[in-house]
């Protein structure tokens, strides 16, 4: 296989657990509400779906157990920042780090085992192009998180839904104003959010690497925060850093195995310096981060 | 209805009846519990005590949802509206329907009471004036039974405050009721049938407005005779303090209104108003003259500041050479809302000693807010007051008292009373006088003709980003300033 298209049948399950993690996000912080918790809650998600199958309960519940401990800490946190108006940013933090022990707790006895992942659909057809043909081999998950990407943009771009969080997210005082309770979509929001990092986390421990490692999530989760940002808060432009990224990690790979003269560290490098790059451009337009941007990001919000 | 905010009783025990086919006015000081009352009818705010009565039956109002389903509308005087959504989007927050058929309805409605806004444009690329008529419309889409307008003529040229009586008073006779706040007292005795006073926060009279003069109003509301005005002496001019020359500036805002070949000049000891209907280039001069838009180095001499070329500057290095400035939006611009009324003041008040090696001194910083709340009237608990928290009209008495002690030798003030009540703005009206008897150089934008007939020497009138020459406000009628305000003169009748 050469190595363009390893990098095209690889980049779409490569890219799934950011893409996750980071629609998660942008729904919260549309809404206006920053949880930096994403990394901790995609491990407690990964772990736990880990075990699931490990025991025989199948993927379906592994993913379902997943995003359900996602919604628990997302809980923890809505709690604390929306109920309490505790400061986002610290609480946030915190919940990531609870997240995170209670992965090196619960995963501490099945530390590199290994499971089985799930099988690839091949779209009839398109996948037996030449070259291209990989890209349209993918498991199941990558196909609902194609769905999943587009169902979002839609919800943004011409659902009520998307123009009340919107509202929630620039200024929650008018939406309160004209009747919207403010914390209860924030809340929702916010639950929607771990779910979406609990089923990240569960893609990245069931499926694209099927094995458990304490601390295997790696800063998977801060990348998708990134991407959220640098992607000014537009689907399509996180669902294009989110390829870009694991495309990127993919070709390191590829230039590392074909012993290319550049030391792996900058090859390891590459995929977040390229992503930061790429997406700072586009984030240097002003006009577009001052229109998508969320005025009221990160702010307590109380009656 | 009771409602206090922490020590603050806004609203003390008030009782009001609103009738059918009536335009009922609100009238009161800033501060006195207006807003207050309105956003406890609207069931934005809970009522700490009291009950409402619709059409005879007691109701809850714990939701503006719920207002809005018993037939309550209201137009917020802080904009409740979202900068970065679409006219109709907005409008679709409250008003169920499809975007184009909202579309048309807001294109039709605009026709009908000449409120005139693009459907498709963003709220941010939009005047305060366009943003009000966007409120307004949002709210008569809901077609409401009982309609609350907190202000709404503050900021609205005289042409559309014509036309928005015309349609008030039809909906008044298909039965809308409305309630109407203003600090307008000759509005309120042309539109209105009934009258409540409040004064901190209490009833103090139930009248009918057209039964009396504004003199007795306005006794009632402020409780004492009120301070004649201050008409401005003409006095010799001194040196020229502020030049625009054929200043030309397309913003980088594809929706905003380029000016084009504008000449002003401004002298030490004189008030120079600029009159026009906002939408037409106010803004964008406003940016302009403070630095918050700034020009290339090589066109530093479009504008010079004290006779130097300073259109390359930044506004802390024109403030520096003796600017001050007042801007229109108080919440965001004038004023961070977040923050102590203190912490404000070192905004724009630290070079007046209030910071020590880099330091702030809280000392100092306090002892200055003490002094502009005193001076300027300011109703608030004290320096420690969070801004947002201020009634508007209080907000931007203090913001002006801010600047005003900063001793500028150019002041330049944005819509200087918009929201303030009569007492307050003839007192900011004549502290302008004064400051110009004192030799400094005042540049006032306004959309009240009035104001400006009063306080100013010489008015330009800016209309789609062309500034007029200068007429002399002693000897032009209103009536020429008007065909100014609506491109119809050049050709002085
Ligand atoms: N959210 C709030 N928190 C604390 N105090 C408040 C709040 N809203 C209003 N107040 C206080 O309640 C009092 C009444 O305010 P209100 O806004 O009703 O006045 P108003 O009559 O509408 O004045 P204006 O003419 O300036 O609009 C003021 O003293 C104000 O500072
Ligand atoms: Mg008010």
């Amino acid at each position: 296989m050469s190595g363009l298209s390893f990098i095209l049948a690889g980049m779409l399950a490569a890219a799934t657990p950011f893409l996750l993690a980071a629609l998660g996000e942008l729904v919260v912080e549309r809404a206006g509400v920053l949880n930096l918790g994403i990394e901790g809650i995609m491990a407690l998600g990964a772990v736990l779906a880990f075990i699931v199958v490990y025991h025989g309960g199948g993927h379906v519940a592994a993913f379902g157990l997943a995003a359900l401990s996602g919604v628990v800490l997302a809980l923890v946190f809505g709690w604390l920042a929306l109920g309490l108006r505790a400061n986002q940013v610290a609480v946030g933090l915190a919940v990531g780090i609870l997240g995170q022990g209670l992965s090196s707790l619960i995963g501490n006895s099945y530390e590199s085992l290994t499971i089985t992942g799930i099988p690839k659909l091949a779209l009839p057809g398109l996948s037996a192009l030449p070259v291209v043909g990989g890209l349209f081999v993918q498991d199941a998950v990558v196909w609902l998180t194609l769905a999943a990407t587009a169902a979002i943009w839609a919800m943004f771009r011409f659902s009520r839904l998307g123009l009340i969080l919107r509202a929630v997210g620039e200024n929650p005082h008018a939406a309160r104003a004209i009747g919207y309770p403010v914390i209860r979509l924030r809340l929702w929001a916010v639950m929607f959010g771990g779910a979406m990092s609990g089923l990240a986390g569960a893609y990245a421990a069931t499926v694209y690497t099927p094995l458990w490692a304490d601390g295997m999530i790696a800063g998977r989760g801060w990348i998708a925060l990134a991407l959220v940002v640098f992607g000014t808060w537009l689907t399509g432009r996180i669902f294009f850093g989110a390829l870009l990224f694991g495309a990127v990690s993919l070709a390191s790979l590829v230039a590392q195995t074909e012993n290319w003269a550049v030391p792996s560290q900058l090859l390891s490098a590459l995929p977040y310096i390229v992503t930061i790059v790429v997406l700072g451009i586009i984030t240097s337009n002003k006009r577009l981060l001052k229109v998508n941007g969320v005025a009221s990001l990160g702010e307590p919000f109380g009656p | 209805m009771t409602k206090a905010y922490g020590q603050v009783v806004a609203n003390d025990a008030i009782d009001l009846t609103v009738g059918r086919n009536s335009i009922h006015a609100i009238l009161g000081e800033n501060g006195a519990g207006k807003s207050t009352l309105m956003k406890l009818i609207y069931g934005v705010e809970s009522p700490d005590a009291g009950e409402v009565l619709w059409d005879g039956q007691p109701v809850t109002l714990s939701s503006p949802a719920e207002a809005r389903r018993l037939g309550i509308g209201m137009v917020f005087q802080h904009f409740s509206l979202f900068e970065t959504l679409s006219v109709v989007e907005n409008i679709s927050l409250i008003v169920p329907g499809k975007k184009a058929d909202l579309a048309a309805r807001i294109r039709a409605l605009g026709q009908d009471f000449g409120l005139d806004v693009d459907p498709f444009a963003d709220v941010h690329s939009l005047s305060v004036g366009e943003r009000q008529r966007v409120e307004i419309i949002r709210c008569l889409m809901t077609e409401p039974k009982l309609l609350i307008l907190d202000e709404p003529t503050s900021v609205l040229p005289p042409q559309a405050v014509g036309l928005l009586f015309d349609t008030l008073r039809r909906l008044r006779d298909r039965g809308v009721s409305i309630l109407f706040i203003s600090h307008k007292l000759d509005e309120i005795q042309s539109l209105c049938d009934h009258a409540t006073i409040l004064r901190g926060g209490r009833v103090t009279g139930n009248v009918d407005p057209r039964q009396h003069d504004a003199h007795d109003l306005a006794r009632m509301m402020i409780g004492r005779d009120m301070p004649p005005p201050l008409h401005a002496d003409p006095l010799p001019v001194g040196d020229i303090r502020l030049e625009l020359s054929a200043l030309d500036h397309q913003p980088d805002d594809p929706f905003a209104l380029g000016l084009s070949g504008v000449n002003l000049r401004l002298h030490a000891g004189e008030i120079l108003g600029i009159a026009g209907i906002s939408g037409n280039g106010q803004g964008e001069l406003a940016r302009l003259i403070s630095g918050e838009t700034r020009l290339s180095p090589a066109r530093r001499d479009d504008i010079r500041l004290m006779g130097r070329g300073v259109a390359h500057l930044d506004p802390a290095a024109r403030r520096a050479l003796g600017f001050a400035f007042v801007p229109e939006e108080r919440l965001g611009r004038g004023a961070v809302p977040e923050m102590s009324l203190a912490d404000n003041s070192l905004l724009t008040a630290h070079p007046l000693g209030l910071l020590k090696r880099g330091l702030i001194d809280r000392r100092a910083e306090a002892t200055f807010t003490a002094a502009c709340i005193r001076d300027f009237d300011v109703r608030t608990s004290g320096p420690e007051a969070e801004a947002g928290a201020l009634s508007g009209g209080n907000l931007q008495k203090f913001i002006m008292g801010r600047e005003i002690l900063l001793k500028p030798q150019v002041l330049f003030v944005a819509q200087p009373t918009w929201g303030v009540d009569i007492g307050a703005a003839t007192a900011i009206r004549q502290r302008l006088v004064q400051m110009r008897n004192e030799g400094v150089a005042v540049l006032v934008i306004s959309e009240e003709l009035e104001e400006l007939f009063e306080i100013c020497d010489r008015i330009q009138v800016l209309h789609k980003g062309h500034l007029s020459p200068s007429l002399d406000a002693r000897t032009t009628k209103a009536e020429e300033i008007g065909r100014w305000m609506i491109g119809a003169a050049g050709v002085p009748a």
